[in-house]
This record gives C-alpha cells, structure tokens and sequence, in this order.
C-alpha cells in the first residue's frame, strides 16, 4: 500500500487520530505532527460544530438565551453517555443496537424497585445499572463467546430488552420520584447554565479516554477492529474484551436509564425508542468507521453535540422534528459517502470492505 | 501530496454539505409560524399532531387568536406520549412565548418543564387533559368528568338492554382525562348497573393501527362481549372501522366520544348507534381566550375570576383554577348532519 | 485421502453402514425435519393449536380466520423483500419509513386525483418503493458503504420527508374510494385477497432465487463477495437489484398497509424493519449472508405476527409480545449457529477418517 520505508516508528505505537478510512501506513508519520494532528475528521466535525453554532447564535432567535445551553444538555445527556461505549464498541467492529432498550428496562426497573417494591432510590438505581451491565454481559458473551453476529444479536436482544421492559409496566407509566435526586441532576451548577449531571459525563468521557487511548485495553480494542484473528495472535484476548466492552455498554445504558427516569420523573416501557440509531449517527458522524479500527472520543463527543445544537436550532425556528430527522440522515450519509468519493476521485481506494453489514 | 488535500477537501466539502443544508432548511419557513415569541404569542401543545379531534381544537385557538389580534402557533409530537411534549414546553419557555395551551399527556411527568416555563414568564392553560394544579394556571374543562362518564355508560347500557360484558378502548395508559372518565365510569356502572360486569380496559395510544388491532383482539378474546366504550376519538374510530367489517357488527355496540366527521359513515351503515362529544373548536376557542386574559393580568386563576371569552360569553373560573365548557352533546343519525368538524 | 472421501458420501440421519430403504427414508425424513422451513412452520401450527384450543374463534370464526390470514401480509412483503438483501450480506433499515411514504402516497394520489383507477395507485406505490430502494442500492452498491449506515441515514430522511409532506394530516378511511378498502377484506374463497397477493409475489420472489441466474448469484455475492467479484459476477448490479425489489416489496406493503388500515398516520410503519429482520432470520436465512429461503423468512414472518395475535388469548397480556420475539430472534441465531458448529465438525470428522 505504501511505497515509503518505515520511520523509526515502533510497531505497537498507534497514532492518536490519524487515519481516514485507510489502513494505518507509515506514510502517516511522514507529516508534521501538526498535521496528523489537526487535519483528522475529527477536527472536521469540531469545526463544523463551531460554525453551526456560530450560524446558530447570530441567526436564530433566542439561540442565545441562557436556557439554550441548560436544555441542550439536558436532552443530550443520555446519547453523551451512551456515546462512550458505542464508540468502544463499533471499533472492534461490532455494534449494539440495545442500547436503548436497556435504558428502557432499566428505566422500569428503577422505577418498580423504587414505586412497588418500597427500595430506597439509591438502591433501586444501583440495582438497575446493575442488571444493565447483566443486559450487556449477556450481549457480549453471545458475540464474544460464542461468536454470533452483534447485529443479529442485539436486534434479538432490542426486542427482548424492550419486551421485557414493557412487560413489566404495560403502558402505565411510573412517577413521583423523588425530588432531591432529580434535583441533584438537573439543578444547574451554580450561576452557569450547565446541569449538574453534566460532571457525571465528564468524568466518564475522561476514563473512558484514558481506557481507549492511553491503556494497552485501548490498543487491543484498536487491534480487534482492524483484524480480529492479527489481535488475537498478538496476545489480546478478544472474546474477554469484547465482553467487557458489552457490560460497560450496558452499565452505562443503565446510568442513561436511572438519568432519564429522574429527568422526565417518569418510568415507561417505551422510553427512549429510537435512541439507539441516534447515539450511532452521532458515533459515526464523529469519524469512528463503521468498519472498525479507527475513531476518537473527542471527534464523538462533537457528533452528539452537532446533532443536538441542529435539534435544538431547528426547533427554535419552528421547524418540526422531521427538518431535524432528514438533516441527522443526509449528514450521516455524507459523512460516509464523502471521503469514499474523495478515495475514489484520487484513485485510492482502500481495499478493506467487510462484507457490507 | 494527495492526503493533505484529501483532508482538507474533507473538512471544506463537510462544511459546506452541512451549510448548504442548514441554508436551505432555515431559508423555507416550514414548521408551524418560524419561531420567535413574544408576549402576544400563544402556543398550542396538543397530545399530539395528527389527531383530528386537536385539529379542530387548534382551529377554535386560531379564531380566538385571530379576533384578539395575538398571534398563534401549534407544536407538538407525533406519538402521544409526556417525554414527547417536554422538549416543546422546553421551547416554549426559551422563546418566551405569552401562554402554552396544553393537553397533558400525562399528570405529574410534565411538571419540572412546566415550573421552568412559568419561572421564564409564560402562562399555562392545560385544557382537555389536565396536569396537577400546581403546574399550571388554569384548565379548561370541556365537561363535568362526571358529566361525560355518565353520558357514556348511559349510552352503553340502553344499546345493550341494561346487562352484559362491556370492555374499555382508552387512548394512552396515562392519559389523565380518560382516567378520571374511567374511575367515574366505573363507579357509576357499579351504582347503577349492577348487571353490567366490565371485562377489561386495553390501551390504544391514541394509534389508530394500535386501536384497530386493539379492537380485533378484544372481540376475539371475549366472545360474550356486548358492547365497547371507546372515550377517545382516534379508538372509536378505529373501532369502528374493524367493526364495520367483522362479523361482530350489530351484535357488539359501539360507543364513546368521537367526533360527527369521522363517524357519520359508520351511524349511516348502522356500526355506531349513538356517541357523545362536546364542540373541540369551542374548546380550543376557549382556551385561547383564558390564555389572552392571563397574559393581560384579567385573571390569575383564582376561583372566582371572570373574564370574557368572544362569541361564547363570559366564563368564571371554578374550584382549583377549573373552568367548564358545558355538557356534552350526544349525536345520533337524527342529528349528526347538522354538524360539521 | 481421496478414497475415504468419495467411500464416506454423507448421508443425513444414517448412523453410517449400508444405505437400505429404511435409512433412505429415515434421511429423507431427517433432511425434512432438519430444514429449518418446516421447523418453524411446525412451530407456527402448534401457536395456532394452542391458541384455537383456548378460544376456538382464534381460527374456526370466519372473523378469526380472516384475521389469521390477512395481519401478515404486510409483514410477508417486507420479509420476503428483506430476505433478498440479507442474502447479499447487506441489511435495509429504511423499509418503515418507505412503507409509510408509499402509503401516503396512495392516499394522496386518491384524494388529489378523483377517479383514478386503483391498479395505476399500486403501481405508483410500488415505483415509489423502487426509487427509495435505487436510491439506497446505489450508495451501497457503488458507493460501497456498509448498508447498516445508509439505509440507518436513509430511514431518518424518508421518515422526515413523509412527515413533511404530509404535515400534520391524515389519511381517513373517508378519504378513500371504498373499493379500494373493500380489497382490504376482500375475500376469494374464504382467502383474502391481500394473502393472496402476498403469498404470490413470496412464490415469484422464491422462484427468481432458486432458478433464475441473477438470482443464484446474490446467493454467490453473500458467501464470499470478494471470490464472486474474482468469479466476475457484476457484483454491483446484482446489489442494486436486491435493494430495488426490497424497495418496491416495500412500496407494496404501504400500499396494502392503506387497504386494511384504511388510515395513514404518521407512525406507519416505525419499527417494523426490524421485524422484517427479525421474521427473515426466525426463517433460516443468516444474517451474514449466502444462505436461506423466502419460504423461511415469510414462515418466520406468519409465526411472528401470529404469536402477537395469540398472546391475549393465551392469557399472556401481549405487552409480552416483543420479549418473545426478542427470544426467538436469538433462539434463531444461536440454534443456526449450533448447527452450523456441529456441520464444520461432522465434516471435519468425515474428512479425518
């Protein structure tokens, strides 16, 4: 693929951001730091989230309130947290389209455990994460363990998750949760507009970064998206991560859930539906490849936020959530068509396609 | 080298793809109105879009509005669900609208939204489906509840001759509306009608495809069933329209709140013997004007404030900030022509 | 080597020695039983048994077996069309959202144009579906991006322009020429005519698989897409036609989704791609490709929308419902790979001697 003599590169040593799609060459290193830096699609999105909120801010009538950043926040907490292990995970190559049923299960779990069964709320929440890491680990045993598809897999477990959790409460909904733990997620943070749940995400974006870029964890992950059989021979225990990768995907599901039933004071089966394609659009749209191998949290982070400030534009201009729904498409299609035409147009090509699932 | 270009090509084509779209979107005034509030402005939030019982509501909000000089806008989502309607209270207070007009979804759950649209300074009038008191301003009532869940089991019992099964078809589980009618509606079947036995209440969302497989379900799972009460205009005629196609018909009655429109077809080919609503667009109509004296300081909700409500007269505001309609009207094929809506 | 393999030529079901008549039939009956078709037919008759024994109007009504028939056409299309491109290695996500732009455009058409004939709105429905279908077979096919990503993009923007365009209206029975609704229950010897019609486009769709060239080969392209390019099968081609039949399977289903229903709201449709995956894979045909029939996926699809039906009957309030698809969905998935496990090791074993 490349014509240049390896640099003095060490082999395990893996870029911070580079990469577009293509196999990681040598050639990579033969740019400024600066560049391999900053020219990423990753930037990309960055950027372009910096214009839209600059549009935003001058064009849209009452985009610059204060309760904008609040809500914004707000609304975009669940797919922020989700976000995290998604990224882990469509990495190695697979994906989790459960993601929110297990908010939904977990939702109604918190909710029965606190209404009916008379638990504390701590303790109901700490039971519900916990059955979403259960939800995850048996995700992942059935990918990692046994080898089945995770797409197959998590659209049997999208229905059983959801199935279970509608089971449980039929369309009833539950409320009256109590006020001082809603509170404590959604009073603000002093004088700024930003909630206080926001530092629950921002300790998880900080260790989830450190696991997948600077942790031997995080290399191996790297490694099983670029070619499982190569990881497993350089030592990485593939199933093991695989699974791990699914129970903090369900753990974490989990937290969305007790967030989202203390943010709406409300616990129903079919919470957050359709919540799932959103955390991957945004995934995807923040330069992580589908087919695995490549991406970064702070190209992620920056997808939800586009996707939310466009939502959040939208609905200050009156348009109805479709405007917003076919814009979330056309930026997802083009954030994968575009750089296939440009390979395409420079004769590049790379020739990794893994089937075209 | 190609990758440099290639990058940056990336950057400038994503940008532009995206400003091209977002240009695009904001030029073409879509939606319902272009945003922006004011303190003239008036939202209107029903259960959800597409409902034609909110249709005519929103048109009564559009009259009232139109004749005090104000300026109307309607928003709201497309499944009838509380966490669908947050985001648009949320919008609401950030526009700083002068009233939201609302039919709650759900009791309680829209309560935080609705404090932070009140701390901003927008009024709120639920009408149709109330919150709890301490949410909102005022609510329009369109009947008693005890007024309309008479009405219906009333129906019920003089189609079936007095005893038999009967079975529920409600809208969502939380619906704070069709609750209260259906508590009420029990304990009058209970009082009144000891030989009627009510077998079961299902949940249609206010779905029609929901309610029609709803109705089919019922029917096959009871098949000693008499009659169904549907307090909802989207499952009566959803039911209907199976039941005009099964075998049931005649044999089962049909009942509840529906709206002339949707049902003349089926009073004509026999379903649907009578059924009972009041007038939306008056509803709405109302609502608008309890809105527009809030924002003028008329009224603060408390029992005993007046206020005028155009063509319709002068209203007083009830116990717990309620203000009633009227009482229903019940339509049958001696008069369903006469209306239309 | 070769001697062991020619001697051993594996016969299903016979423990091994001389073939005689009654292992002959024993294999057949085995090959039979094994074919995951009649499994899950089987699966399907016992849900129908047991539900009839309970509420025998589940079947011996004329409502009950009307309804048994007719519920799944819609799902029978969009499996059967679904099937195809899962056979390709591909997936379609967008099949609710072009469901429901056909569908509106059925209702449309009937308003806006008085009078015209039904035949010509279900081909436009139909062409609709096939232009939302070439447009995803495109950008998979050429633009070769996973199809998860695009048909995901395309879901959201078919979605968005059906609400769009249709506002906050809905299409009323009213609004529809009854003759056009009166198809929705239309009966042909008891059989309804929608069954009918979905039940022959599943034989046609089956026979273009099993017989004609281009159809054996999507079957080629789902094995292993790099040795059918190597093996020069116009790869693309073949993918775009895949995707454009799944459209207008699609288009179809809106169609016959605004017979029955006879209103179209703007949630037509949310959520039954996933049972259209779902309903293929029940059926034997595997999610990564190379493997499955149309007559699986549309079994699979009966017995889902029939289990949703029977559930009340059988007491189990049908909140349940999904969690018992969800189950069988992975029962499916991991009994194939079960067998797929104890296949690679039985021909491993035959292989060693």
């Amino acid at each position: 693929m490349s014509a240049s003599t390896p640099t003095k590169t060490p082999l395990t040593k893996r870029p911070a951001g580079g990469g577009d799609g293509t196999a990681r060459t040598y050639a990579s290193y033969a740019r400024p730091a600066w560049q391999r830096l900053l020219l990423t699609r990753e930037t990309a999105i960055i950027a372009l989230l910096v214009v839209v909120l600059v549009w935003a801010n001058v064009n849209v009538p009452n985009f610059d309130g204060p309760l904008t950043v609040y809500y914004l926040f707000l609304d975009l907490m669940p797919i922020l947290l989700i976000a995290l292990p998604m990224t882990l995970i469509i990495i190695t190559g697979e994906i989790d389209l459960s993601v929110a049923s297990t908010v939904a299960l977990t939702s109604a779990f918190t909710g029965v455990l606190f209404t009916d069964a008379g638990f504390s709320f701590p303790v109901a929440a700490l039971a519900a994460i916990a059955i979403g890491a259960v939800c995850g680990a048996f995700n992942g045993f059935l990918v990692g363990y046994v080898g089945l598809p995770s797409l197959a897999v998590t659209i049997g477990t999208l229905a059983l998750y959801r199935g279970i959790a509608v089971g449980l409460l039929g369309t009833e909904a539950k409320t009256g949760f109590p006020d001082e733990w809603a509170d404590r997620v959604t009073d603000r943070i002093g004088e700024t507009s930003y909630p206080q749940g926001l530092v629950v995400f921002l300790v998880l974006a900080v260790v989830f970064a450190l696991l997948l870029h600077f942790s031997s964890f995080g290399r191996g992950v790297f490694e099983i998206g670029l070619n499982d059989e190569a990881a497993r021979f350089s030592g990485v225990d593939v199933a093991r991560t695989k699974l791990v990768l699914f129970m903090l995907a369900g753990a974490v599901s989990g937290l969305a859930g007790v967030y989202y039933t203390l943010r709406f004071d409300l616990s129903r089966g079919d919470s957050a539906t359709g919540m799932e394609l959103q955390v991957i659009a945004a995934v995807l749209l923040g330069g992580v490849s589908i087919f695995g191998g490549r991406g970064a949290l702070h190209g992620v982070i920056a997808g939800v936020l586009l996707i939310g400030v466009i939502a959040s534009a939208m609905r200050l201009e009156g348009q109805t959530q479709n405007v917003t729904n076919i814009v979330t498409g056309v930026l997802l299609i083009a954030s994968v068509i575009i750089p296939r035409l440009l390979s395409w147009a420079s004769g590049r090509l790379p020739r990794r396609t893994r089937g075209d699932t | 080298m190609k990758f440099h270009s290639k990058r940056a090509t990336t950057l400038v084509a994503l940008t532009l793809a995206a400003s091209a779209a977002l240009t695009a979107c904001g030029g073409d005034d879509g939606g319902s109105g272009g945003g922006g509030g004011d303190d003239a402005t008036i939202t209107f939030l029903p259960k959800n879009l597409g409902n034609p019982y909110f249709d005519a509501s929103s048109t009564g909000g559009q009259n009232a509005v139109d004749a005090f000089g104000g300026s109307f806008e309607e928003v709201g989502p497309t499944e009838a669900t509380p966490d669908a309607q947050v985001p648009f209270i949320n919008t609401a207070a950030q526009q700083g609208v002068g009233a939201l007009v609302i039919s709650a979804n759900d009791p309680t759950a829209l309560g935080d939204a609705l404090e932070e649209a009140r701390d901003a300074g927008v009024k709120v009038v639920t009408f149709d489906s109330d919150v709890d008191a301490e949410y909102r301003d005022v609510f329009i009532n369109q009947a008693s509840a005890e007024g309309i869940a008479k009405a219906q089991v009333d129906l019920v019992a003089e189609q079936i001759g007095g005893e038999g099964e009967v079975a529920i078809l409600s809208a969502a589980a939380n619906a704070t509306n069709q609750n209260a009618w259906i508590d009420l509606m029990e304990e009058e079947l209970a009082a009144s009608y000891p030989d009627i036995e009510l077998v079961e209440t299902v949940y249609g969302d206010d779905d029609d495809q929901t309610s029609f497989d709803k109705t089919a379900a019922l029917l096959q799972t009871h098949p000693n069933l008499k009659g169904i009460i549907s307090p909802t205009t989207v499952g009566i005629a959803a039911a209907a329209r199976y039941l005009s196609t099964s075998d049931f018909k005649g044999q089962v009655a049909l009942t509840g709140l529906g709206t002339p429109d949707q049902m003349r077809p089926f009073i004509e080919d026999g379903t649907v013997t009578a059924f009972a609503l009041w007038n939306p667009e008056e509803l709405g109509y109302l609502a608008a004007y309890a809105a527009h004296a809030l924002i003028d300081g008329d009224i603060t909700g408390e029992e005993g404030d007046t206020f005028e409500a155009g063509d319709l007269g002068e209203y007083t505001v009830g116990e717990n900030g309620e203000v009633i309609l009227g009482e229903p009207t019940v339509f049958n094929a001696d008069n369903i022509d006469d209306f239309s809506f | 080597m070769s001697a062991t393999l020619t001697k051993s030529a594996p016969t299903p079901g016979a423990g091994g020695g001389t073939p005689g008549r009654g292992a002959a039939v024993r294999g057949a009956l085995g090959g039979a039983l094994r074919s995951r078709e009649i499994a899950v037919a089987v699966v399907l008759l016992v849900v129908v048994a047991v539900a009839t024994v309970r509420n025998d109007s589940f079947l011996l009504s004329a409502d009950g077996w009307r309804d048994l028939l007719l519920t799944p056409s819609i799902l029978l299309l969009l499996a059967a069309g679904q099937m195809m491109v899962i056979v390709t290695r591909s997936v379609d996500l967008s099949v609710g959202s072009t469901m429901a732009l056909t569908a509106y455009l059925t209702g449309r058409l009937f308003i806006d144009v008085p009078g015209i004939p039904i035949i010509v709105v279900v081909l436009a429905g139909v062409a609709l579906g096939a232009v939302l279908g070439l447009v995803n077979g495109v950008l998979v096919a050429y633009g070769q991006v996973p199809a998860l990503v695009i048909t995901l993009g395309t879901m959201y923007v078919y979605r968005g322009i059906m609400l769009t365009w249709a506002g906050s209206d809905r299409i009323n029975a009213g609004d529809m020429p009854s003759g056009f609704l009166a198809l929705g229950t239309k009966q042909v010897l008891t059989i309804p005519l929608l069954t009918i019609v979905a039940v022959a486009v599943v034989a046609v769709v089956g026979y273009y698989l099993h017989t004609a060239r281009s159809g054996r080969e999507l079957y080629a392209i789902g094995s292993d897409p790099d040795a059918a390019k190597l093996y020069g099968l116009k790869v693309p081609t073949r993918v775009l036609t895949a995707f454009v039949l799944c459209g207008a399977l699609a288009g179809l289903a809106g169609v016959v989704h605004a017979a029955r229903y006879g209103t179209v709201s703007s949630g037509v449709g949310n959520g039954i791609e996933l049972q259209a995956v779902g309903a293929a894979v029940i059926g034997g045909v595997a999610i990564f490709g190379g493997s499955g029939t149309v007559w699986g996926a549309a079994i699979g699809a009966v017995l889902l929308v029939t289990i949703n039906r029977a559930l009340p009957i059988l007491g189990i309030p049908d909140f349940w419902q999904r969690a018992v698809v969800g189950a069988l969905i992975l029962g499916a998935v991991v009994l194939d790979r079960v067998l797929a496990l104890r296949q690679s090791r039985k021909y491993d074993e035959e292989r060693e001697g």
